[in-house]
């Protein structure tokens, strides 16, 4: 279901088959793992068994003396690393904390931090190899809790880390507070003093997974040149390059990154692990070599999600929300840059609040370094918050759903930051919810309950690159350089065709590596439908003035006289000059050589974009088990290129969200040790753990786009958590603060077992 | 290690490979036989994204040992289409937008022809229940029940 305010389009918001299709569902689409190469030998990381200790020795001869063995290498092996911080994308990386990660130097910070790397030839004689390293470690006390280790006499991860706040350091001892944010904006104890009403709770989650099915993997040719290529599966092909070039010291051109097809990422493919341990490797034998983890160490070292604890206090005054203070502590695991800050911008933004103070605090913990997942830092904090809005409606007897739209952000409406937002659609997405067939219908029985929330996220831009090849038989060749997740190559291709008037069919799209197309940042903050579909976009009009001016020296005329419509060229003060985009295409060489379009730019205006989601679900009170009858997503896509992606997407991140809720989190030992790395013990949903996602797409046309595109791929993870939550707290009569709501909890709750 | 010699039914036609006791069935499809359409997500039977078929059966190559299936026959997604003609449930899933990222379609369309073959008229909850072995992370699971659904109706009114 679509409820539109936007303009008919003729390819726009159509369903075609995505140009990838046939490739993914035939089994020949080549993914990370899947590139086979002349001379190949494979790699594998020696892990560390510690979640804290210090590195002593390593002797890594028997491995090297073993039949097979190609190279073994050490932190020694890297270079130097610089302390710059660098953007990549979705989140900055210090670079020696990424090298530091890359392979333990002094100390290993997490169970599983990589320590050192074999090269064999074949993967059973690499795994042997690495059990014949011998690593004298000297065990320190580990710190697994966030707000344990926020205390002043908490096990430190570095005697080199003190807190910032605003840039300055505001601590005067060594801390494992990386840093401490502030908002705030009106008069928060007045607002408090005034109320009619006041929820105040602390909420807590764990870390979780993105869950991509496909592990990671990374295969590279060190040249005797100097020049590196590699072959991964990545968000961002540029970002591993930008990365690569800073922990092995090379200059960007000599790194060469090929994009794979990728088996999932959701933010957790933007860092690199594997790829400079497999450049290193082939440098020393002289091989390309590959790198593929296994599930568990996917678990246990690459990048979950912080689980944060957060503390609200939120007020109602005469049916508004007057006041919100929050203290937000989230887990960065063993490096700083945990996602609080972004976690702290989009939580009110639902909403219009005068009145509010945010305390954030990025902690190191001996945890696995954190990555993005899915508008990171977002659902975590509108579990919180979003259960707070529920309380407080029930306090003062308003529908929640209207209590939200009575209290709902519009445009000019200031996010914490102070940020005015622009046309957004928050209310039409709370009225679409409060007007569905879902919402009307009763929800009856014991045990059964019903749940809203809502969210938000900004949206990314960031850079994008095309070029557009135009052939001489009219068909076009569009070069592009993000990767394309869930259906990009289709939506991309589809928003050229619809600026150019021409066929879908037509346009091949293909995603070209680092030596082929300018700059791109990743695929990754809902960006690239909409970012490098403005560059497409522009692309496509520079295809168009360039076909004018050819038309207009093929007809002596001005090129302004020339109008271009549908994909047919005309000269209106001449009713026999006409001409198809294909047919002058057939002309391009007599007209002046090829006609390629590109665009090269720095996308603004990505539009904000909300969701609210009604789930109905029914509580066995003596298994726990909590099924999930009823589930429907509301989301405002601005304009949805491809409504079956859309709705995928939605459907997709509300099921990651449901797992969430109800199931997903690391379950981490005293010892540090993660306990259920393997997806048996880590139970994401199967298709029969959820019902039909229901969903509606809104369409409140982004003003930033030429076609109104808003990113939708955040936005449905953010509502299930607090959804799932203010449904079982409807069906039981009590309020969940702690992610997983498993069985166990709520055994434990109902039976009074505490 | 000292190489077995094994003779299959690989996908219609007659293959014979060498293998180490050790090396699974996924491992040899993939690295020796170079059939990279079996994906592998987990190797250890959790997720299905190496779903394939051992005389008819649907199990995770990852799960078997290659020396065990000598005298076998077996379909891997590559053995799913005749020729450019697809199958019902690859068009299905193209159709319905059924695949995201596309890592674990392979296991599923090879998991779901299974199903059909045996039980052509399954409905939604026995699709969900047999699909259970197989993850998707991108979907949600709607788009890819409604494929097989809907390839299950063209197969049958293909036979009638």
């Amino acid at each position: 279901m679509t409820i539109t305010e936007r303009p008919a389009y003729k390819v726009i918001g159509t369903r075609p088959i995505r140009p990838d299709g046939v490739e993914k569902v035939t089994g020949k689409a080549q993914f990370g793992a899947d590139i086979r190469l002349p001379g190949l030998v494979f790699g594998k990381v020696l892990r560390s068994p510690h979640a804290h200790a210090r590195i002593i020795s390593i002797d890594t001869n028997a491995a090297e003396a073993m039949p097979g063995v190609l190279g073994v290498i050490t932190a020694k092996d890297l270079p130097a690393a610089s302390d710059e911080v660098q953007e990549l994308g979705e989140a900055a990386f210090n670079m020696r904390e990424l090298s530091d990660n890359i392979l333990a130097a002094e100390k290993v910070l997490y169970r599983g931090h990589a320590v050192a790397a074999v090269a064999a030839v074949n993967v059973h004689i690499a795994e042997e190899a690495v059990r014949r390293i011998r690593v004298e470690y000297e065990p320190l006390p580990a710190v697994l809790d966030v707000r344990d280790a926020m205390q002043s006499d908490a096990p430190l991860l570095s005697e080199r880390r003190f807190t910032r706040s605003m840039g300055k350091v505001v601590s005067e001892k060594p801390s494992n507070v990386a840093s401490h944010l502030q908002f705030q904006g009106g008069d928060v104890e007045k607002a408090l003093a005034e109320a009619d009403a006041i929820v105040e709770r602390e909420f807590t989650t764990k870390m979780v997974h993105q869950g991509y099915i496909e592990p990671q993997t990374a295969t590279a040719n060190w040249n005797a040149d100097g020049n590196i290529t590699v072959w991964t599966s990545t968000q961002g092909a540029f970002a591993v390059r930008g990365q690569m070039a800073e922990v092995l010291r090379r200059p960007l051109s000599t790194i060469r990154v090929i994009p794979m097809e990728i088996g999932g990422g959701f933010g957790g493919k933007t860092p690199i692990y594997l790829d400079p341990l497999a450049a290193i490797l082939s440098r020393k034998c002289g091989r390309p070599v590959k790198f593929a983890m296994t599930r568990a160490e996917v678990f246990e070292a690459t990048g979950p999600t912080s689980g944060p604890s957060i503390r609200v206090k939120m007020a109602a005054k005469d049916g508004r929300i007057s006041a919100v203070q929050m203290d937000m502590a989230y887990e960065a695991g063993a490096y700083s840059g945990s996602s609080v800050g972004a976690g702290a911008m989009t939580m009110l933004a639902p909403y219009e609040v005068e009145n509010f103070r945010i305390d954030g605090y990025d902690v190191v913990v001996n945890k696995p370094k954190t990555a993005a997942y899915r508008a990171p830092g977002s659902p975590a904090a509108a579990f919180a918050i979003e259960q707070a809005v529920d309380e407080l409606a029930r306090a003062i007897h308003a529908d929640p759903l209207e209590f939200r739209l009575k209290n709902s952000a519009r445009e000019g409406t200031r996010l914490v930051n102070g940020m005015p937002l622009a046309r957004v659609g928050h209310e039409e997405c709370v009225e679409a919810a409060l007007g569905s067939a879902h919402y009307r219908s009763p929800i009856e029985g014991p045990w059964r309950g019903r749940g809203v929330a809502s969210g938000y996220w900004f949206n990314g831009g960031m850079q994008s690159s095309v070029v557009a090849a135009v052939n001489p038989d009219g068909s076009i060749n569009l070069i592009e350089g993000s990767t394309d997740i869930g259906g990009t190559r289709a939506s991309l291709s589809m928003q050229l065709a619809e600026t150019l008037g021409v066929p879908f069919d037509s346009i091949r799209p293909f995603v070209a590596d680092t030596d082929s197309i300018g700059h791109n940042d990743v695929t990754g903050g809902s960006r690239t439908t909409f970012a490098s579909g403005l560059a497409v976009y522009q692309a496509g009009m520079d295809i168009r003035d360039q076909m004018r001016a050819r038309a207009a020296k093929l007809w002596n005329c001005t090129q302004d006289e020339v109008v271009y419509e549908d994909g047919v060229l005309r000269c209106p003060s001449d009713s026999t000059r006409e001409m198809t985009f294909k047919e002058l295409a057939h002309q391009s060489a007599r007209t002046g050589g090829p006609i390629a379009g590109k665009a090269s730019l720095v996308a603004r205006g990505a539009g904000g974009a909300y969701g609210t989601h009604i789930a109905d679900v029914e509580v066995d009170p003596e298994t726990g088990k909590v099924t999930v009858l009823r589930y429907t997503v509301v989301q405002d896509a601005g304009t949805a290129i491809h409504p079956a992606y859309v709705e995928g997407q939605m459907q997709g991140g509300a099921v990651q969200g449901i797992g969430w809720a109800l199931n997903e989190e690391y379950y981490y030992e005293e010892d540090g040790r993660l306990a259920n790395a393997s997806f048996l013990d880590y139970r994401m949903p199967t298709a029969l753990d959820v019902p039909n996602i229901e969903t509606i797409i809104v369409e409140v046309p982004n003003p930033g786009h030429p076609y109104g595109v808003r990113g939708v791929g955040e936005v449905p993870i953010i509502p299930p958590l607090a959804a799932i939550a203010n449904a079982i707290a409807d069906a039981t009569g009590q309020r969940f603060t702690d992610l997983p709501i498993s069985p166990r909890r709520i055994v434990e709750r109902l039976h009074k077992l505490e | 290690m000292r190489k077995t010699q094994v003779q299959v039914r690989l996908n219609g036609v007659d293959t014979e490979f060498l293998c180490e006791p050790r090396q699974s069935l996924l491992e040899v499809l993939r690295d020796e036989l170079g059939l990279i359409g079996t994906k592998e997500g987990c190797n250890n039977g959790n997720c299905g994204a190496c779903s394939v078929l051992l005389n008819g059966r649907l199990v995770n190559a990852c799960c078997v040992l290659a020396v065990e299936t000598d005298g076998a026959d077996l379909v891997t997604i590559e053995g799913i289409a005749c020729g450019d003609r697809l199958h019902p449930l690859q068009q299905a899933f193209l159709e319905e937008a059924a695949l995201q990222c596309g890592i674990c379609t392979p296991g599923f369309i090879v998991a779901a022809k299974a199903l059909l073959d045996r039980e052509p008229d399954a409905d939604e909850h026995r699709i969900r229940f047999w699909l259970a072995g197989n993850l998707c992370r991108c979907t949600g699971y709607d788009k890819i029940v409604k494929a097989v659904q809907k390839a299950a109706v063209e197969m049958q009114e293909a036979k009638s």
